[in-house]
Parts: structure tokens; sequence; C-alpha cells
């Protein structure tokens, strides 16, 4: 489904991927584990398509498209979601009225008619419930007034709603307590099927003893230097990324 | 010895004045007002409170003070937004009882014209009596030419449900000024919504020109909602006076709707003469291609413990320009005095202009107030956002905009008015 190829990207001039390379098939749960300033939120910016990043080599295709070559919102359509660390609040913008107009952009854009309205309220309430989210706070401003917990669920409500094929968690865990992380991750997990893949960006291992990977990427300086299945998180969690930068020193 | 001399904007109108006949009641006021207009003149960029806007060269055409074009019933269908209202029609300058529908008013509210209503003891009272003609030459002006005016009376502890809409519309085939002039009196604990709705009929090429002034007088206790709806084209110049003087307790809540016109400016003066008083401003200014837009309030505070909110935000587009000027004046005596005001704008194109001035004068020393402007364009963050969830980039400012502007929707409380205004934005940002 995605097939990432030497990427480097960079921004300000300073070169942060250093040559990427990546394959995710339909299906798949693949983890990115690193330490602090690795690449991490870099590379889930670049394949959002965030403009602030330059890509200077390299190739990303997915479902046989060039995903570099799209806008943000045509990677949106063809089926990319990333569910941001940092979730953004948009006061005077209802989480309704938003997914409404999202879910009719992206149908549009594969030439299919708008959804009916009380389909689209049927799929709201039946979405929420995922991720326990209530009532209220779908008729509220996107994320505003929300607790971190709230946005991260608001989120994963989001990717219920959108459906897409790739899904990109970036640290998706970061700011959550053990409940919110249960719901977040049970959330994911109920949406995980053959046809679409996962791509969780995280620091620490605790999330994945929920989001259980197939693969386990290790980020370091811009690179992927080791990958395995998911023994590596926890050796990873036991040892510390040091024994990576002395592996490979 | 230089006989060619200049003639002003200020001689030409004088000019034209002296051919407007007024009442007999009014020659009086008539003669100061005018004498004062003279003293003052029209102001050039060189006064302090006009030095955003070139009044001098606004002027300098040749007006007439009476428009040769008469208003149609068929004509003003459209400026009625609010179906359930009381319409009372002001076609150029003048209050027209047969376009108006004044048939079965509530109980406690009652409409005069302002030339019938000048033995009426609460009109004399209040009429003129807030909007001081020594204060700038545009009140003097309408104060010497307004005939043909709007006297609202909200009785006693009356409770009028029904909005009361002045709809201002003009029409004309060569340039024109207009000076409509309205009083609204709600006595002790009466309550009332007004709007005021500015409309042009026609665009001829030629500039017409409303010199609009209205007085507002709450009573102790009263409650007063006015929202002001600004549509217009590229004739129309509207320079819209609201003087509002409260009682104590009462509450006033007045929300300007700039939407449309070549050249607008709004001086709103609120004067809170006793205790426990609450005045809300609010205002929206949408503005594109070379329109200018110029809100100037004043609150002032003069005796303590009372609250005063104000709100205006402006989307600036093209290269269209916006003035926000917010005096407020907290007096010696005005203790715990609340007095908030903001004033916060997104600018569209690189060609615009917005100059935003708070002015806050305190002379007491227990009081909270604060002001703040913010000017910036789309959050970029904000758009990201909604570009990864598939919306376009159009859309997604589309969004945005109308979120920003949303906010001072919600202070209409009138449901019709609320959808009238929301489509307009929905149309502006197509």
């Amino acid at each position: 489904m995605l097939s990432i190829k030497n990427l480097h990207a960079s921004i300000d001039g300073k070169e942060i991927l250093r040559g990427i390379n990546l394959e995710v098939k339909a299906g798949e749960v693949h983890a990115i584990m690193g330490p602090n300033g690795s690449g991490k939120s870099t590379l889930s910016s670049v394949l959002a398509g965030r403009e602030d990043y330059d890509v200077t080599e390299g190739e990303v295709v997915f479902n046989g498209k060039d995903l570099l070559e799209l806008s943000p919102e045509d990677r949106a359509r063809e089926g990319v979601f990333l569910a941001f660390q940092y979730p953004v609040e948009i006061p005077g913008v209802s989480n309704i009225n938003f997914l409404k107009t999202a879910i009719n952009e992206i149908r549009a854009y594969k030439g299919l008619d708008p959804m009916e309205a009380k389909d689209f309220l049927a799929l709201v309430k039946e979405k929420q419930k995922l991720v326990e989210l209530d009532g209220k706070l779908a008729n509220r401003s996107v994320n505003e007034g929300f607790s971190g917990g709230e946005k991260k669920r608001n989120e994963i409500f989001q990717m219920a709603m959108l459906e897409p094929k790739l899904a990109i968690l970036d640290e998706t865990d970061s700011g959550l307590d053990i409940d919110a992380l249960r719901i977040v991750a049970g959330g994911v997990n109920k949406l995980k099927s053959k046809d679409n893949a996962t791509i969780v960006i995280t620091h620490y291992q605790r999330l994945l003893d929920y989001i259980v990977p197939d693969f386990v990427h290790v980020l370091y300086k811009g690179q992927i230097v080791k990958s395995g299945t998911k023994e590596l998180a926890l050796e990873l969690e036991e040892k510390g990324y040091d024994f990576i930068k002395e592996e490979i020193a | 010895m230089n006989t060619l001399e200049k003639i002003t904007s200020t001689d030409k109108i004088l000019q034209q004045i002296n051919l407007v006949a007024v009442p007999t009641w009014a020659e009086k006021q008539r003669a100061l007002a005018l004498a004062a207009f003279i003293k003052q003149g029209i102001p050039s960029r060189k006064h302090e409170e006009y030095k955003y806007l070139n009044m001098e060269l606004l002027l300098k055409d040749n007006f007439t003070f009476s428009s040769n074009k008469t208003v149609t019933a068929n004509e003003i269908h459209f400026a009625k937004m609010v179906k359930n209202a009381i319409v009372l029609v002001i076609a150029n300058g003048v209050y027209s009882e047969e376009l108006s529908t004044i048939e079965n008013l509530p109980k406690g509210l009652s409409i005069q014209n302002i030339s019938a209503a000048s033995d009426n003891e609460l009109f004399k009272k209040h009429y003129s009596a807030y909007a001081d003609i020594n204060s700038d030459a545009f009140i003097a002006l309408n104060t010497a030419c307004a005939k043909g005016g709007i006297f609202i009376h909200i009785a006693k502890n009356a409770i009028v449900e029904t909005p009361i809409h002045i709809i201002h519309v003009t029409s004309a085939t060569k340039n024109l000024i207009v000076n409509p002039r309205n009083l609204i009196v709600a006595e002790e604990g009466s309550q009332a919504k007004v709007i005021e709705s500015f409309e042009v009929i026609g665009s001829f090429g030629h500039k017409i020109f409303s010199n609009a002034l209205t007085e507002i007088v709450l009573g102790e206790n009263a409650i007063v909602e006015h929202n002001k709806i600004q549509n217009g084209n590229e004739s129309s110049y509207l320079l819209n006076t609201t003087q509002v003087y409260q009682n104590k307790k009462s509450v006033f809540t007045t929300n300007n709707f700039t939407l449309d016109g070549s050249f607008i400016r709004n001086n709103l003066n609120i004067v809170l003469d006793d205790e426990h008083i609450e005045s809300h401003l609010n205002g929206l200014y949408l503005t594109n291609g070379s329109q200018i837009v110029d809100n100037h309030t004043l609150v002032d505070h003069q005796q303590p413990n009372c609250n005063s909110n104000e709100l205006y935000k402006g989307i600036i587009d093209d290269k269209s320009s916006a003035t926000f000027n917010g005096k407020v004046f907290v007096r010696k005596d005005a203790q715990k005095t609340n007095a908030f005001q903001s004033n916060k704008n997104i600018l569209l194109s690189d060609d615009g202009t917005i100059n935003t001035k708070p002015q806050l004068e305190i002379y007491a020393d227990d009081v909270k107030c604060s002001h703040g402007t913010s000017t910036g364009k789309l959050d970029e963050d904000k758009i990201f956002y909604l570009r990864a969830r598939g919306l376009s980039e159009a859309s997604a400012k589309k969004l945005l905009m109308h979120a920003f502007a949303s906010e001072v929707v919600e202070f209409v409380t009138i449901e019709e008015l609320k959808a009238y205004i929301e489509t307009k934005i929905s149309e502006r940002f197509k």
C-alpha cells in the first residue's frame, strides 16, 4: 500500500530525514519508535503534506500514486489519515459541520453524491460509541475546550468517520492517562481490517501493549536503523535508545 | 490680491441647505445647528476624528438635498428580511407612512413622524438633547436639515416582542445628500428590539450620501437591542451616528453589520449616566474592492458600577480599508467600572489596510479595563488541519472565515435576522 524509498526531507535548510525506506502492506500495523529529534514528527508531516518541509530526494508511492505530488486534501481523499499529535482547536466550526463537509468533499472526489443528512447522523451516532465520545462533544466546536484525552479521542472518532486506508498515528499516546489510552487504542483496534494499514509513531512502548504491531522500526537521526517485530519494542523499553546508538556506532 | 478662492465642500453644502425647508417648530434648532455647522465645517484630514477619511474629497461634488426619484412599494420587498416585524420605511431621508406597516401596533408602542411629534412633551424633552451639534459637523448638518424622521416611543413597562424594523432606502439619479433623523425613547422598564437597515436601490454612477442620525434613550431598567444592517453599492456613502443615553440599570446591546457600500462611517456614542448599567457594542465588517469602513465608538462611563463590552471583528480583502477607533472614558466618579474592548481583524490581501486605535482614558482608580486588538491572516495550522481531512484550501478558508464572523452574529436574538446575516456572510465567501 505504501512504499517509501530513500526519502530525504529538510526544513529551513536543515536535513531531518536522511533516506527513509519503508514498505507497508494492507492489513499491517507498523510502529515507528525513536528518541526525540529523530524525525518522527517530520515523517508524519511530510506524509500528510505539510508545506513547511522540503522533500529533497526520494519517492513515496501510495496505492500506485505518487503521494508527494498530491495536495494535503487529495492525500486525505485518497485515503491517508493523520491523527495529529497536537490537534488544533477551531472555535466557531462545529465538529459535525466540519466532518460533514469533509465526508462530502471526499465523496465528491470519488464521484459520489453527498451523504444524506439522516445517514450522516446515524453514522455519527454509531462511530461516537467507538471512542466513548458523547453527543455533547460532537456538537461543540472542533476540539474547543477539549481535554488532551478528549482531543485524541476526537482524532480517532474522525478516523472512524472517514474510514481511511492508511492511518498515521502521530504520538497519539502523548499526554494520555491509562484510561484514555485504553479507549483510544480500543478504537484503533476496532477500525483495523485486512484492507487498511496503520503506522503508529511513538516514543514509548506502552501504547504497543494495546495496539500490537506486526513490525517495529527504530528511527534515529533521520534514518530507520533497525527493524524487527514487537519484541524489539520490549528490548528498547528495557535497554533504552542508547543500545541502538551503540549498535550502529 | 488673490480673487480665486476655492469653493469648499462646506460652502457647496451651505448653498443647498438653505433650500431645505424645515417645520416651524424646528427653526430655532436649525439656526443653532447651522451656525455650528458653519463654525466646524466639513472635517479635513487634519481633524483627529476624521484623519483616515477624506471627507472633503467625498463631498466636493455638487449635491442636492432632495431626490428626483420616488421609492415604490415593489422596490422595497427585498429589504424586508424579517417577515414578523413592524416595518417603518424612510425613503430618501423622509419617513413614508404609505410604505410602512403601522396598523395594529402592539400596546405601549407609538410611532410618529417627527413633524407631528413636536407637541409631545416627551419628544420635546429628548429630541436633540444628546447628539451634540458642537461636537461633530455631521450632527450639526443633520440637525439643521432634519424634517421627516421617526419618533418611536415605548411606554413605561411595555414589552414589545415584535422587532421594529426601520428600513432606510435611497434612490436617485443625481448626487444626493439625505439627513434622516430618528428618536427612540424606551421608558422605564420597557423592552424592545430594533433593526435599522440601510439599502440603496439602483446604481446610477452618482453619489448618494446618507447622513443618518438616531438618538436612543433608555429609561431605568429598560432593555433595548439595536441591530444595524448596512448594505449598499458603489454609489452609496453612509455616515451613521447613533447617540445613546442610558439611565440606571438599563441594558443596551447594539450589533452592527457592515456588509456592503462604498464608504461607511459609524459614530456610536454611548453615555452611561447612572449606576448598574450594561452596554454591549458588537460589530462585524466585511470589506472588499475599494470599500472604506470606519467604526468610531465612544463609551462614556460617568458613574460607578457599570459594565461595557465591545467586540468588533473585520475581514478585509483587496484594496479595502477598515478603521476601528474605540474610545472608553472612565470618569473620576466611575469606580468599579468594568470596561472591555476587543478588535480582531483578518487581512486577506496584501493591499488592504487596517487602522486600529483603542483609546482608554481612565480617571477613576478602582476599575477593570482592558483592550486588545489583533490583526493577522487566517491561521495556517487550522487551514492545514482541515485540508488534512479532505477539505480544499478554499473550503477550509471559507469555513474559518465564517466561524470568525459568526461570533458576532451570535449576539443577535432575532432568529430571522440571524439567518439573513448568515446567508449574506456565506454569499460573501463563495
